[in-house]
């Protein structure tokens, strides 16, 4: 049943609306600004759910607007798209609920939640991206977005992080503005899904559509922060802690990977793939950034820098699981989108809830945290044991699947750089949780700055807890229908039977 | 060409503003600010319904005292001079509202200027005239009328730097001017017509026609500050009073690129050489590196707008390689030739009211803090964010990112590069995005920035700052339609015909 | 060699003599000065085309165009000495100081 429907339209309009209308109120304002916000994200969620369901009907929600003879910005619901768009609009949701404990008093909320819906609508467009030319004005759209939120603060060190923000972005951005441009020339408008036109034309054009495939990647692989070009992300940190959490660790880097798995399963195809393996530098690549990534966090003492590593090694997971041939692999690089989102999310959280209630920003002085924020420090204990791959914790089934995904594939060295970067994540993670649990704190007794009858703000707590449950949740109910890796298997088994 | 219909509004809309000009001559300061303002709401008015009606009845015609050509004045508004003329008035009368309130607010030592209403309404006059003209003699009157009325605007402050700015471009105006006229004699000398279409049937290839064509496309360069003779416009954009820059930069500057994309695609046709194009090319290519390098390095905010125009000016050059084929290309292989010139009327379009709008926002930066060093805009989205959000979306549509109207002719523009094969623009046309990014994001870095001062800007009327983000809305919005506005233009008569020209060879293949 | 011929070269001569002396010359009275002369050769151009194809009497159009020409030379002249004159009476400079 092909409809042209609105609903994709409508999907964006629910951060789009508030984001604009944000920006027009005045600051004294909060009671209206909040109810935009949370209308909104509880709207999406709404939205996308209902897409959801429509979609396991067989229904299939298209909306396409021609810009100019073939640019075509065209909207889509397929099963990864929407998979995407769930993840960005739920975590939405409860991000925008932590921003506003976090926020709190501070200045230029309206300017901060104006934006911050804009990113999301970014990002949902992304998700929802039904060809190469529609996710491009959106991947530009995200960092345009963005940047105002890096640079929130103000300060000195926040504005050069802005800079370097832009340079490592924008210039990814021409980039992949020169592949897509190149690809369109030589193949006309892509849909994603349509392989069938690259692997008409590889015949034809193999030189130019390989230089064409790594421009684009290169282009993505900025935003995914793959080596080498994951100097903006830990320099971003700066950004306000819901601002890391949704964006760097979600938002941003996610859509890069996003795009690579676009790039590989909808626009070239596994075929083409398999055929031509070219995919073997993307693999060298990813392996490269996970190990250099968790070596770079073991010898950071600032908490979220720690984490921005993490996050460097973590995506590439992805961008890896999609290297490797076989639906296993794509099953672990697919739903580790959704694990890895989540579990770092519930990290970045609990970095913000110790910063913002106690003032510690580094490691070293998080001695005793567990005994004064026993559900924060739970929360990220959970996720500590995701990112380290223990069961029954989501990133422990991604793993699983990225691993017997090299197996089958035969890549064993994979499987060593799986069990490299798992040692190397305790190797960093662990010492903070035993510091948490097993230490006793430096001052006995402190000023919190934050005050609340909690741990701190609840606003800042219940979200945390969430997404650590969630965390756990997705790992522990993996086998479950309508489950991320249920989806993520059935997106991924797709691609294979073509 | 007199059997199209004819129609009355190509004459009113050069005739109602250059009768309201003389008209406000005889008038007080308030008089002239008045009828001014009056006058360009009612050009306005009229130019929208030409488009309509173009767009109804396609190309229209009018004969001016029912002389008939070619001794007679025949005004042709075809669908790429309805689009010009459309967008000289959109973008006019948001600058004219601005204008209004703009000199109202100046400090009571000036009288508000009131000469730039008359000055104003003859500039638009000639403007429409001149997208309107078939003949070459008209085209130089109304070049003529163009540029003395901008001149006189450009010195209207009556500074001295304005002045010396002033006869600057005088001078390269006039000189621009000259050979243009030589290139007419030269033109009139060898086939004793002066028609723009006949021209282009009657015209031989052979020394006479490629020095013609030579000579005007230097003046017209001159006239365009194409590189390397864009040295006038810096000095007298930036001098000149924020309405009148938004004016030169966005409007004036494009009436010469229109008649230098009319004289290669109407008239040269036989002359063109595969040589000539990438030429033109190239200069266009040193202009968008240079000027945007230029303007990264300023530390004026209407210094770096005015760099800034030279730059963007060189994508419209980078045009022309495009449009010439190949010897041994044939008709079919010739599907870029549409993305390249539609590349170049978004570039116009997108440029013109982001250019506008960028001005009009440090005009108001002057009237808030005094003067315009880049400096004084720490903090402005604290306090005067629909300035800032001006100046933003402006400078994104500058630098060509998405959803822009920039973008769109971005795009257009690398796709006729990739499909023509000539691959090499493709570095300059992005390294011309990420300089202009440089000095766009550097000016919103400090937009964001905090500030020691407690009260950094003095008020603005608001007004002043709607229009400002009107038009840079306006640079986006022009994408909506873009499916049809190119249909539409592909449809007019005239430029189908030249396309057409091309395509059947005509004397190409000359290197 | 035709006389119309003559007058052409000698247009073409007067142009470029004057186009070299406006890019050269700083003193803005020598460049309108060179403004002027090529102008002078542009009309002369018109005049001599005015004589070809040995009509018997000259064609009128060229010297229609050439009045025009005159008036906005004329015209675009002395704007030009009344910004110079400007200039000078507020600055005292009697040429451009910066390259070009």
């Amino acid at each position: 049943m092909e409809t042209t429907s609105l609903l994709p339209v409508l999907i964006l309009i629910t951060s789009l609306l508030p984001g604009v209308v944000i920006l027009l109120l005045r600051e004294e304002q909060v009671a209206l600004r909040t109810f935009l916000n949370l209308f909104g994200a509880v709207s999406k969620v709404a939205l996308v759910a209902w897409a959801f369901v429509g979609y396991l009907r067989g229904a299939t929600y298209d909306f396409v607007f021609t810009l100019a003879p073939d640019l075509t910005f065209a909207l889509s619901l397929d099963a990864l798209g929407l998979f995407f768009a769930a993840l960005s609009s739920v975590l939405w949701l409860i991000t925008t609920l932590y921003a506003i404990g976090y926020l709190d008093k501070g200045p230029h909320q309206n300017r901060f939640f104006a934006f911050f819906s804009l990113c999301v609508t970014a990002s949902t467009g992304i998700a929802l991206s039904g060809n190469i030319i529609t996710f491009f004005i959106f991947y530009e759209f995200l960092t345009l977005s963005t940047y105002p939120l890096v640079v929130h603060k103000g300060t000195d060190e926040a504005v050069a992080a802005g800079r370097t923000y832009l340079w490592y972005t924008i210039g990814g951005g021409t980039i992949l503005f020169l592949g897509v441009a190149g690809l369109y020339a030589i193949a006309g408008p892509i849909y994603f899904g349509q392989t069938e036109i690259i692997e008409g034309l590889i015949g034809e054009f193999p030189t130019q559509l390989i230089i064409l495939f790594f421009l684009i990647l290169a282009g993505l692989g900025v935003k995914a922060a793959l080596f080498p070009l994951h100097g903006w992300l830990p320099t971003s940190m700066v950004a306000p802690a819901p601002v890391s959490a949704l964006l760097h660790a979600v938002a941003v880097v996610k859509a890069g990977a996003f795009g690579i798995v676009r790039l590989v399963y909808d626009v070239f195809g596994v075929g083409l793939a398999e055929e031509m393996n070219y995919l073997a530098v993307l693999s060298v690549l990813a392996a490269i950034t996970i190990v250099y990534g968790s070596v770079r966090a073991l010898y950071q003492d600032d908490f979220k820098k720690r984490l921005a590593f993490s996050t460097v090694s973590q995506v590439s997971y992805i961008a890896l699981g999609v290297a490797i041939p076989g639906a296993l692999s794509s099953t672990g690089a697919i739903v580790h989108l959704v694990h890895q989102g989540i579990m770092k999310i519930t990290m970045f959280f609990a970095a913000g809830n110790v910063a913002e209630t106690y003032g510690y920003k580094k490691i070293s002085q998080l001695n005793g945290m567990g005994r004064r924020m026993p559900l924060t420090m739970g929360a990220f204990t959970i996720a500590v044991f995701g990112m380290i791959g223990l069961p029954p914790v989501a990133g422990f089934i991604s793993k699983w699947y990225l691993g017997l995904g090299a197996v089958e594939a035969g890549s064993y060295w994979v499987v060593l750089v799986l069990l490299t970067s798992s040692a190397l994540n305790a190797a960093y993670f662990l010492p903070i949780l035993y510091r948490a649990w097993f230490c006793e704190p430096d001052q006995e007794v402190v000023e919190r700055l934050r005050s609340s009858r909690l741990e701190t703000q609840a606003l800042m707590l219940i979200p945390v807890v969430i997404t650590g449950l969630l965390s756990l949740a997705a790992g522990v109910f993996a086998a479950v229908n309508g489950s991320p890796l249920s989806i993520a298997r059935e997106i991924a088994e797709k691609l294979y039977l073509l | 060409m007199t059997a199209l219909p004819i129609s009355p509004y190509p004459a009113l809309v050069v005739g109602l503003p250059i009768l309201m000009a003389i008209l406000s001559l005889f008038l007080n300061a308030r008089g002239k600010a008045l009828l001014g303002l009056t006058g360009s709401l009612l050009t306005t008015v009229l130019a929208l319904i030409a488009f309509v009606e173009v767009t109804r009845l396609g190309t229209v015609i009018h004969i001016v005292g029912a002389w008939k050509p070619p001794l007679g004045i025949l005004l042709r508004m075809d669908a790429l001079a309805a689009v010009f003329i459309g967008m000289t008035a959109g973008v006019g009368a948001l600058i004219s509202l601005y204008a209004f309130r703009y000199f109202k607010a100046q400090d009571t030592k000036t009288d508000g200027f009131p000469l730039f209403w008359p000055l104003w309404l003859f500039l638009w006059g000639g403007l429409n005239g001149l997208f309107l003209s078939n003949d070459l003699f008209n085209i130089f009157v109304t070049l003529e009328v163009i540029s003395i009325a901008a001149v006189a605007l450009a010195v209207l402050s009556g500074k001295a730097g304005a002045l010396v700015a002033g006869l600057r471009y005088l001078l390269a105006a006039l000189t621009g001017s000259l050979a243009f006229l030589y290139g007419i004699a030269l033109l009139y000398g060898s086939t004793g017509t002066l028609d723009m279409s006949m021209l282009g049937r009657l015209l031989e290839a052979g020394p006479t026609s490629t020095f013609a064509l030579l000579v005007m496309t230097l003046g017209l360069l001159i006239k365009m500050a194409g590189f390397p003779f864009h040295f006038w416009l810096p000095p007298a954009h930036s001098n000149a009073l924020a309405p009148v820059s938004a004016l030169l930069s966005a409007l004036v500057v494009k009436g010469a690129f229109y008649i230098l994309l009319r004289l290669w695609m109407e008239v040269f046709g036989v002359s063109l050489t595969y040589a000539a194009g990438q030429l033109i090319g190239v200069a266009g290519a040193i202009a968008v590196l240079w000027g945007s390098w230029q303007a990264y390095m300023q530390t004026s905010l209407k210094l770096i707008v005015a760099h800034s125009s030279v730059a963007q000016l060189g994508y419209l050059l980078m045009i022309f390689p495009l449009l010439i084929l190949p010897s041994g290309a044939g008709a079919a292989s010739a599907d870029w030739l549409s993305a390249a010139w539609t590349a170049g009327i978004y570039q116009v379009l997108s440029h013109a009211f982001a250019k506008a709008s960028f001005f009009l926002s440090a005009g108001i930066i002057v009237i808030a803090v005094g003067h315009d060093r880049i400096e004084s805009l720490r903090d402005l989205v604290g306090h005067m964010r629909m300035t800032a959000m001006a100046i933003g979306l402006a400078g994104v549509s500058l630098i060509g990112l998405p959803p822009s109207g920039g973008f769109v002719g971005k795009w257009m523009l690398l796709k006729g590069i990739f499909l023509s094969g000539q691959w090499w623009w493709a570095p300059v046309v992005l390294t011309g995005s990420l300089l202009t990014a440089g000095y766009i994001f550097m000016l919103l870095r400090l937009a964001f920035a905090p500030t020691r001062k407690k009260e950094p800007f003095q008020l603005v009327p608001k007004s002043l700052e709607v229009v400002a983000l009107l038009l840079a809305v306006a640079s986006y919005l022009i994408v909506l339609p873009a499916d049809q506005l190119i249909q539409f233009l592909e449809g007019s008569e005239v430029f189908g015909a030249g396309v057409e020209t091309l395509l059947k060879g005509g004397a190409y293949g000359n290197y | 060699m035709e006389t119309y011929q003559i007058y052409s070269l000698t247009s073409a001569v007067l142009f470029v003599i004057g186009l070299g002396g406006v890019f050269v010359s700083k003193h803005f009275i020598k460049k309108i000065i060179a403004t002027t002369i090529m102008g002078g050769g542009v009309f002369l151009a018109f005049v001599s085309f005015a004589d070809r194809d040995a009509l018997s009497f000259a064609d009128p159009v060229p010297h229609a165009l050439v009045i025009t020409g005159i008036v906005v030379a004329v015209a675009s002249a002395s704007f030009a000495l009344a910004l110079a004159r400007r200039i000078f009476q507020l600055s005292g400079d009697e040429s451009f100081s910066s390259d070009k």
